[in-house]
């Protein structure tokens, strides 16, 4: 029973990685950027739903505030500090990100204080289900709710309509997507739109499943996306989500074995160093 | 005057550190974002060294050798992923030193390790730390100019045009990996035993940023314009007190603005200014 929990522990929280790094999958997919600074986007949406959740007691208007937030952060990171440098080597976008996550980190700390702030009224963390002997609370149910609805609704989006079709065929050649019309710089940001709506709502799950949201709680979750979307072989959006979970039950399990050898993020960084020596590609990622 | 010592020898250390991954990532384009772990090996192989009653000189020698045995190691991973993959396991390889080291009892944990017997004064480290910061300039521009340095270029401008022309390029890499990481390993043992005190946070991710930070704000690739970063980066917190509670916010900014603005950085400045090019 304890392992099955632990294994349900570890599934929710691949949901909420997933939510994080299908986003980078995206950036990266199209731009070949690995895209840090999502996490500002995340810890943007975070505060936001936050202050909005405080001040008019409504959670369902908490999220649409830190969607909006985030949806408009992202494509301002894509068109103030990418675009300008698209056609440098990646490092130099790279290192860039780094910036942007460091200032903006600093910028939450001085705006917002180091310790973190609390949801006044937060129904969701107390409330507990029990499934099959296993509690898990609201949040984390919600968690999982809505990385399997947002993703299946990017799922359609890519498959069945027009902007989708186009947003495929300018990752797979944006060359030729451009030469049939295909608008690219418009489809750059609806990816950004994309991945950083999704970022901001994971930000504000997370910050109800901590009850908690302080300046560097994107961080470690970014650079675990970024772990996660080098495993799941980079720009490989199934690759992504296999990746996502595989983790969230890797850490799960690991923290419980290996307590006293080493902490959480290193264990997720361990089965990435491991898997990338024996799969160089990723999980799903193609031949060289 | 302590004061202006201990600044000259921090700033002699982080031309150490930035120069050491200026060799790996500057000069063979190995992007490393976990420096500051084999700054951290070196510093507790020294320490634990020297607190087991061991020479200083044998001390900064273990803590030299353990950081590179590992420089190697990561090294030879380094010769199965490349570019972005590269920069993410090295950036996982600080992570997995920094979760492994908070565990460890025998390495003090979270507490790190205390009372680090000091053989030298203040004006020892700071003679030491300059010194070895000169000497690893010195060795810097002369690799540049060698055999060894072309070969390094080549394998960063274009690995299997390297390969093809007969440039053993696993060699080279493990080659610039053991040279860069050996000299963080000197860092960190002067580091233990200038502060007498080591705690795993010192050798966070945000150090492995700060110290890109200073080789790519002083011009990836160019050894004085590496220098001029890691001095400026050091002096910048010191010379305008205000900074010290916006260090960060800085920093970043500073980061986006080179990357933005000059991606040569300051050596790159330089030259479109005058027409020199630093070396």
């Amino acid at each position: 029973m304890y392992y099955a929990e632990l294994l349900l522990i570890g599934l929710v929280w691949g949901c909420t990685y997933a939510l994080m790094a299908l986003g980078l999958t995206l950036v990266y997919g199209l731009l070949r950027i690995l895209h840090v600074a999502q996490a500002t986007v995340f810890t943007l949406g975070a505060y936001v739903g936050l202050l909005v959740a405080n001040h008019t007691g409504s959670l369902a208007l908490a999220f649409v505030a830190a969607a909006f937030a985030a949806g408009v952060l992202g494509p301002l990171i894509y068109r103030l500090v990418y675009q300008p440098i698209l056609d440098k080597p990646p490092f130099i976008a790279l290192v860039a990100s780094i910036g942007v996550l460091i200032a903006m980190e600093d910028g939450f700390r001085l705006m917002f204080g180091p310790y973190g702030l609390s949801f006044a009224s937060n129904p969701w963390f107390t409330s507990t289900y029990s499934i099959g002997g296993m509690t898990l609370n609201v949040v984390q149910l919600w968690m999982v709710a809505a990385a399997v609805v947002l993703l299946s609704a990017f799922a359609l989006f890519a498959a069945r309509t027009r902007a989708g079709v186009a947003w495929r065929a300018t990752v797979s050649d944006p060359a030729m997507a451009e030469s049939f019309g295909v608008g690219v710089i418009g489809v750059r940001y609806t990816n950004f739109l994309i991945a950083s709506v999704l970022a901001g709502i994971a930000g504000v799950l997370v910050g109800l499943l901590n009850n908690l949201v302080e300046p560097g709680m994107g961080s470690v979750i970014s650079y675990k996306g970024l772990a996660i979307i080098v495993l799941g072989g980079l720009g490989s959006v199934p690759g992504t989500l296999v990746a996502s979970l595989v983790l969230g039950v890797v850490e799960s399990y690991g923290t419980v074995f290996l307590d006293k050898v080493m902490d959480r993020d290193a264990i997720a960084f361990l089965f990435l160093i491991v898997v990338l020596m024996v799969r160089p590609r990723g999980l799903l990622g193609k031949a060289h | 005057m302590d004061y202006y010592l201990s600044v000259a020898t921090f700033a002699a250390l982080n031309v150490i550190l930035a120069l050491g991954l200026n060799l790996i990532s500057g000069f063979c384009g190995q992007v490393s974002l976990g420096h500051a772990a084999f700054y951290g090996l070196g510093a507790y192989a020294a320490a634990l060294c020297s607190v087991a009653g061991l020479p200083f000189a044998v001390a900064l020698l273990a803590g030299v050798l353990t950081a590179g045995a590992f420089g190697i190691v990561v090294g030879i991973a380094a010769l199965r992923v490349r570019e972005d993959f590269l920069a993410i396991v090295t950036m996982g390889v600080g992570f997995l030193f920094l979760g492994v080291v908070r565990k460890q009892d025998w390495l003090g944990a979270e507490m790190g390790i205390a009372r680090i017997p000091s053989p030298l004064d203040k004006t020892g480290y700071a003679l030491l730390a300059i010194g070895a910061a000169i000497a690893l300039l010195l060795l810097s521009l002369h690799v540049r100019r060698s055999w060894m340095g072309r070969a390094f270029d080549a394998v960063a401008q274009d690995e299997d045009a390297a390969r093809t022309i007969g440039i053993d390029v696993a060699g080279y890499k493990i080659a610039a990996f053991f040279l860069g990481t050996c000299a963080a390993g000197l860092a960190g043992g002067i580091y233990a035993h200038m502060t007498q005190l080591i705690v795993p946070d010192t050798f966070n991710f945000i150090q492995s940023i700060t110290i890109l930070a200073m080789v790519v704000i002083g011009g990836i690739g160019s050894s004085l314009g590496v220098v001029a970063g890691a001095v400026l980066l050091t002096l910048m917190p010191e010379l305008f007190r205000f900074i010290n509670d916006y260090k960060l916010l800085v920093y970043g900014a500073l980061l986006l603005a080179v990357m933005r603005f000059s991606p040569e950085g300051l050596a790159g400045f330089v030259r479109r200014l005058t027409g020199w090019r630093p070396a």
